[in-house]
């Protein structure tokens, strides 16, 4: 696919006052596949925000936002709940497991309303929980899971649809220094094998496994060249 | 199918995912659910066991009700074509009794008449002493056939026998009261004591306490039939003035209905039409009057539970969507459109009020059946209202999930996410 994963053109977002808050100031910015992309700023600069208006989450008040070609702001409800269904996995900075469903059901409720057959759903999803190391707890219940075990399953769920971006929000927030590591490193690996990553940050440690990095300041987006390891 | 815009499948939420949705919440949160459907148990449990009671009771009430009549047939003479002012004789044929008894059923039957005395007449104890009793005593003629058909519990002597009335005796079966008032004891009848009426004597041969048809709580006093004949004359015609000679037909629980059928061609077979036959009231119809009354006083009772149990419903839902509003973010960024989770929430609450209108099914059938049981009476479950009643529940379950189904399918993903 010759067209970029992400291509925002003039993207911008403000939430309704009063007064106004301008969260995001027009942005241009276009992620490649296979992109590992970290953003990064103060706390209210508007990542959650950006990441919200990629995951299709929110509407944009203004610009475009292309997604592997597509212009999502002309789409109704019905095509952006595919896109999210399909073609996004969403991590969490909380999570947001179901507390009574296992590791395995969890992870299902990502193949549930983007008709995968009903027989394809189980291997799916315990190939997925395969991946990030988690094959052995399957009928865990969240409860039973460690912080890190946990992010583990969300990620899973993420990728579960081999979608064509995974968003991560803060995703070492809520970890300690071993299990952050532990993530990197599953980032990394997800990314060697053609995942296309954006990760928001306030860990410059997180940012560093980056190859790029985009710095965001009172909504307004600035590339950090060379800020990664590169 | 696929968008043209995306080239992806529209998302959808199968029926049997939706229902399985349904079932984990319920099945997950075993507490919250039975919480849930405790007002929709005890709203459909009650309309259950009302209904089940009300019917069981009035086919008791109606069962007891209807023994009696069940047993009793009334033939009137309404006198035939004859000209006014003239006492017809009996339409009775002589042997009307042995005629009755001969059909099916038939325990004793006989003719039987008011006699019309003057206004003034005296029932006194003896010639000497004028001794009146206070009520008004009734003089029946009544055939021995008539005298069993009535049913008289006897305290002394014996009634009326087929002797004393083929050969005119003057003689008198009457009741305990009558008896005290005129100073006649039931220890005594061997003293043959004497009723006299104008003037004329009865001997006493008999003294009843109660009667189980015609004769009941009433001061009467009973001659023989043709006794009454030779003393006073024929009967008066015509029907409804309870002046006119009738047939009291005793017959085995159940008969009457087909005794009612034949007697009339049986007594009068040239002439039956000159019989008017009352028969008792079909129980059916007995019952549904007595289970009327109550099932509308009952029903509205049971509507309010059910009532309540919606609003039970309604309220646990919509606490579960603010509490789930997390969940429900989720969903919708996996790609779940708002229809498919307002179908998530109504799927609950269906499932959850027809669980609740199972069980409340179950514990209501229990009860009429362990009430019933209790008395020793028959369980009557009407199936047309018990077996639709878990469809209650599903009803009450969908009116209920509604209003927090629509609320969940608005809430936006991104709000949902945060308060997660
Ligand atoms: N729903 C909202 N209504 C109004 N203003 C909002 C809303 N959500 C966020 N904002 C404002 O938009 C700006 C950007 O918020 P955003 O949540 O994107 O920041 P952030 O970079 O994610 O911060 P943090 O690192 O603390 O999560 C902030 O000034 C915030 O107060
Ligand atoms: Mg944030």
């Amino acid at each position: 696919m010759s067209a970029p994963v992400i291509e925002l053109r003039g993207l911008a977002h403000s939430y309704p006052g009063p007064p106004p808050v301008p969260a995001l100031r027009p942005a241009e910015l276009v992620i490649e596949a296979g992109d590992y992309v970290a953003v990064t700023g103060p706390s209210g600069s508007g990542k959650s925000t950006l990441l919200h208006l990629l995951g299709l989450l929110d509407t944009p008040t203004s610009g475009s936002y292309l997604l592997d070609g597509v212009d999502t702001s002309a789409l109704g409800d019905k095509d952006r709940s595919a896109l999210r269904g399909r073609r996004i996995g969403v991590v969490f900075q909380a999570f947001h497991l179901l507390p009574y469903r296992t590791a395995a059901e969890n992870v299902l409720l990502a193949l549930l309303y983007n008709q995968t057959p009903r027989g394809a759903r189980l291997p799916a999803a315990a190939g997925a929980l395969d991946a990030v190391g988690l094959g052995h707890r399957l009928d865990a219940l969240p409860v039973t899971l460690s912080g890190g075990e946990c992010q583990r399953v969300a990620i899973a769920r993420a990728l579960v649809n081999s979608p064509a971006l995974v968003l991560c929000d803060e995703p070492t927030g809520n970890l300690d220094s071993a299990n952050a590591a532990a993530l990197m490193g599953l980032l990394d690996d997800l990314n060697a094998t053609g995942y296309t990553i954006v990760v928001i940050t306030h860990d410059p440690v997180v940012a560093g496994h980056a190859r790029r990095t985009i710095a965001i300041s009172d909504g307004v987006l600035t590339e950090l060249t060379g800020a990664g390891r590169g | 199918m696929a968008s043209p815009a995306t080239g992806l499948p529209a998302p959808r939420l199968a029926g049997r995912d939706a229902a399985a949705e349904a079932v984990a919440g319920i099945v997950q949160r075993p507490g919250r659910t039975a919480l849930t459907m405790l007002g929709t148990i005890l709203g459909v449990g009650a309309f259950v066991a009302v209904l089940g009671l009300t019917a069981t009771s009035a086919g008791q009430i109606s069962r007891q009700f209807t023994l009696l009549e069940d047993t009793t047939v009334i033939v009137a003479d309404n006198g035939g074509l004859t000209p006014l002012g003239a006492n017809p004789p009996i339409g009775f044929p002589a042997d009307a009794s042995q005629i009755a008894d001969r059909i099916n059923g038939v325990t004793a039957a006989g003719v039987w008449w008011p006699v019309s005395l003057p206004a003034d007449t005296a029932f006194t104890g003896s010639l000497a002493l004028s001794a009146t009793p206070d009520q008004a005593v009734t003089l029946l003629a009544a055939s021995p056939g008539a005298a069993t058909a009535m049913g008289l519990s006897m305290i002394a002597g014996s009634t009326l026998s087929a002797y004393e009335n083929d050969t005119g005796q003057h003689v008198a079966v009457i009741d305990t009261g009558t008896a005290s008032e005129l100073g006649i004891s039931p220890a005594r009848l061997s003293a043959h004591p004497a009723v006299f009426v104008n003037g004329i004597g009865y001997t006493v041969v008999g003294i009843y306490r109660s009667a189980r048809r015609v004769v009941i709580g009433e001061s009467a006093m009973l001659i023989p039939a043709n006794t009454a004949l030779a003393d006073y004359g024929n009967p008066q015609p015509g029907i409804g003035n309870q002046d006119e000679a009738q047939l009291i037909i005793a017959t085995q629980v159940g008969a009457a209905r087909a005794v009612a059928r034949q007697i009339a061609a049986a007594e009068l077979p040239t002439d039956p039409s000159r019989l008017v036959v009352t028969s008792p009231p079909s129980p059916q119809t007995l019952q549904s009057q007595v289970s009327g009354d109550l099932a509308g006083l009952f029903l509205v009772l049971a509507l309010i539970s059910l009532l309540i149990g919606a609003v039970g419903i309604a309220n646990t839902t919509l606490v579960a969507v603010l509490e789930r509003t997390g969940e429900i973010g989720l969903r919708r960024a996996l790609g779940a459109r708002p229809r498919h989770i307002a179908v998530q929430f109504l799927a609950e609450s269906v499932a959850l009020g027809t669980l609740g209108g199972l069980i409340g099914t179950c514990i209501g059938v229990g009860i009429v059946v362990g009430f019933a049981a209790a008395k020793n009476w028959t369980a009557v479950l009407d199936p047309t209202a018990t077996l639709p009643a878990p469809l209650i529940g599903a009803v009450v379950g969908l009116l209920a999930g509604a209003y927090p189904a629509m609320r969940a399918a608005r809430i936006s993903p991104l709000a949902a996410l945060r308060q997660g």
